[in-house]
């Protein structure tokens, strides 16, 4: 039975020919990885351009903002469109940005090849999760075309505002949101259950969960969080879809419902869905300090441990998201413990790559600038976050810009620094030719320069008092000594998007005149090196056997400063 | 492909203690507990709302429960038969597989017929999702469950159908992950059902 399933693997695994089977509809892992990549990093278009108009309307006031004139009337645009790019920003940015990319994109394309298995354990589900989000995208983008434009309700989509379409004067953008986000879920539920299954039952003779490389745990941990986490907000967005569509009374107090529950429902899952979208930039910065520190990652079981324990903290902190939305005053205090104590565990992640740098010969490449990019901002995140944490604190904050910069300075490390970390590194892999280092690192200096040039300010904008979501600025009389500061962040903010053109004519220039790169371009250790770049279809010629650690550089003894995971014998290496 | 895959723990993988884990149990497995987080926060949010509201009781006294215990008799039934066609498929019986799997078919359709007669009863009594809040819920948490025996419905007759295929060896084992499936949808109604009709 065993060796016909066996042989059944391999016959299934034919290399389709046709067009549509191998580009569009193909079951490869590496195939939907790659469009999962370009599905993120197309909606980031979206999701930039609504942040570009969300600055230049707190930079220039009710003036015509370039571009959007071409789209419609003018490029003028009120209140109720404001609060629709906000909207559409956040939505876009978390769900089809960040979770595409971070778990669709690169787990997609590397978990299979670090774990040594042909292709996912589900490869036609796989498929199918793409497909689904890519409905949804294309559900999400619509709803900017409907009747009374799209959802406007924030991306928390709080009621009552979100729950009655009269109250927000968007009648079909609030049903296309939440059915958008609805079927997104489906997506990524069919590839959670792909990353577990596939990591446990398809691991490389001898890679043992102790020897899994750290991007495979932060993402399987990750997708543990999204599937335990998202059933509340499934349910959630179910019963505010049916407050909006059939009249009941889930979310409205008018009808005897509670608004508060959905913020309950959406925090529980929006708080472990935080770690989501974190934990993967970390596994792939995780992946670059090793190699170019050319040092074993210090304390790579303590960093699972802890990466285990803020998992499982993460669902015992969702409160501290409202500690000023009208919940009981008692609450405060132990889910201001609970969020203080969850930056134990991160602290431990943090010290740990520190302590990875200590003492090494560090090579300066792209990817390295970019995980030393993302672990210096991130640290700003994180330890601003202490502060939102305590209840006390949080009332003075959590309406200001400062929790706006807090998050950005979390989730922009880790989804776009992160990001850039894992493409610079990976690109060698997945296309076989290594990218131009110059306009890399330059692309690493203006997008860590001017995205603290935007952030960092804000910070200090929002301690002095400047509330969040609001569309004209200047009607405040004591902010109006604060408009220079939004000024010079929009300009910063511009810079920051232009920059990101470097990338796209790397990716482009390296695509076909990049230098050739041989199968392990960094001399890195773990599975996804051991086969050719780009990788064949069902990936490795054999599968291979796996002998030690997966980041076991400069071992006494040693010819070479690497020893590769497959390599048996320290001495064997010629 | 995934349908190869699936069949049984591959020998040529690292062992651990899920080394003979086949594919799809794991994968369905994964499913569920997901499923129950979605379920369970429907039940859980209804406890917290009827228990703050309070005065549900007159509304849950028009509910039906002589419909609800003939649905829980079916339901269980079904379960039952699955468990028979898994073990018949096991066996090798492909006659005993196929008439299980049309009994907990037809025991499915059962269900959605007294639950389609109680909803037009209740609607009749003028019972609507927007009635109130204790309405909603019960709208949506026995609709989302009548959409989850649907597709188990759909699931066991894609089964029924294919054990008239030459080859079954496939089918053998997804006979068990439908049946998982579908004793998780019968679990679920052994929670709405005490929680609806009878607290």
């Amino acid at each position: 039975m065993q060796a016909g399933a066996h042989a059944e693997v391999h016959a299934g695994h034919h290399e389709p020919t046709s067009f549509w089977r191998k580009y569009i509809f193909s079951v490869d892992h590496k195939v939907i990885g790659k469009q999962y990549l370009t599905l993120g990093f197309a909606m980031a278009i979206i999701g930039g351009f609504t942040a570009f108009l969300i600055r230049w309307q707190l930079a220039w006031p009710e003036t015509e903002a370039p571009i959007l004139g071409l789209m419609q009337e003018s490029g003028f645009f009120g209140p109720d469109q404001y609060n629709a790019f906000v909207t559409m920003h956040g939505t876009i940015m978390i769900f089809f940005v960040a979770m595409p990319i971070l778990l669709g994109g690169f787990g997609n394309y590397f978990l299979p090849l670090m774990v040594g298995a042909p292709d996912m354990a589900f490869p036609r589900l796989n498929m199918m999760s793409f497909w689904t989000i890519f409905v949804a995208s294309c559900i999400l983008t619509a709803s900017w075309f409907v009747p009374g434009g799209p959802a406007a309700g924030g991306w928390t989509s709080y009621p009552p505002l979100s729950a009655d379409p009269n109250l927000s004067g968007v009648n079909w953008g609030g049903h296309l949101w939440l059915l958008a986000i609805i079927v997104e879920f489906a997506s990524f539920l069919m590839g959670g259950v792909n990353f577990m299954v596939t990591t446990i039952n398809m691991r490389a003779p001898g890679l043992s969960l102790w020897r899994l490389p750290l991007f495979v745990w932060m993402e399987i941990t990750a997708a543990v969080l999204f599937m335990l986490s998202v059933g509340p907000i499934a349910a959630g967005g179910i019963m505010l879809l049916l407050d909006r569509t059939m009249g009941t009374g889930f979310f409205l107090p008018a009808r005897g419902g509670d608004p508060l529950l959905f913020q309950h429902l959406f925090w529980f899952f929006g708080h472990p869905e935080v770690y989501v979208v974190l934990l993967p930039g970390f596994g792939m910065i995780l992946e670059v300090l090793p190699v170019f520190s050319r040092k074993p990652v210090y304390g790579y079981k303590a960093i699972i441990y802890s990466t285990i324990a803020a998992g499982i903290l993460s669902f015992v902190v969702w409160a501290h998201h409202m500690f000023v939305s009208g919940i009981d005053a008692r609450l405060a205090t132990p889910f201001s413990i609970t969020t203080i104590l969850i930056s134990v565990p991160f602290a431990v992640m943090m010290f740990s790559m520190i302590a990875t740098l200590w003492g090494a010969s560090i090579r300066f490449a792209t990817p390295m600038l970019f995980a030393l990019s993302t672990l210096a901002t991130f640290l700003v995140g994180g330890v601003t976050g202490i502060f939102l944490g305590s209840a006390a604190i949080d009332i003075y904050l959590h309406g200001t810009y400062y929790v706006v910069a807090h998050f950005h300075y979390t989730l922009f490390p880790s989804v776009f620094l992160g990001g850039f970390t894992g493409l610079y590194y990976w690109f060698p892999k997945m296309t076989g030719r290594m990218m131009n280092e110059t306009l890399g690192k330059l692309h690493c200096l203006i997008t860590t320069v001017s995205f603290n040039c935007v952030f960092i300010p804000l910070f200090f904008v929002g301690i002095a008092g400047h509330m969040r979501r609001i569309y004209n600025p200047l009607q405040y009389e004591f902010l109006k000594e604060i408009q220079p500061t939004h000024v010079f962040v929009t300009y910063a903010a511009i810079v920051l998007i232009l920059a990101q053109s470097l990338l796209v004519i790397n990716i482009v220039w390296s695509y076909f005149a990049g230098e050739v790169a041989g199968d392990n371009p960094w001399n890195a250790n773990t599975l996804e090196w051991a086969t050719s770049s780009p990788p064949p279809h069902i990936n490795f010629e054999t599968v291979p056997t796996v002998y030690r650690d997966p980041y076991d550089f400069s071992e006494p003894g040693a010819k070479q400063d690497w020893t590769p995971q497959w390599v048996p014998s320290v001495r064997g290496v010629s | 492909m995934s349908s190869a895959t699936t069949t049984a723990a591959h020998p040529q993988y690292e062992g651990g203690p899920f080394a003979q884990l086949p594919f799809g149990r794991a994968g369905m497995w994964w499913f569920l507990s997901s499923e129950i987080c979605v379920f369970g926060t429907f039940m859980g949010t209804y406890a917290l709302m009827r228990i703050a509201a309070g005065g549900w009781d007159a509304e849950r006294a028009h509910l039906n429960a002589t419909i609800a215990i003939m649905n829980t008799i079916v339901l269980v039934t079904s379960s039952l038969t699955i468990v028979q066609a898994h073990a018949a498929a096991e066996a090798g019986d492909r006659e005993g597989a196929r008439r299980n799997l049309l009994i907990t078919v037809l025991l499915g359709c059962l269900f959605l017929c007294f639950k389609t007669f109680e909803y037009s009863r209740e609607i009749s009594h003028g019972f609507v999702p927007w009635t109130s809040t204790f309405w909603s819920f019960y709208y949506t948490m026995t609709g989302l469950h009548g959409l989850h025996v649907i597709g188990g419905i759909i699931v066991n007759f894609i089964l029924f159908l294919a054990t008239y295929r030459a080859s079954w060896d496939l089918v053998k084992h997804r006979v068990e992950y439908a049946g998982l499936y579908w004793h998780f949808v019968d679990v679920v109604w052994i929670f709405l059902f005490p929680l609806l009709y009878l607290a």
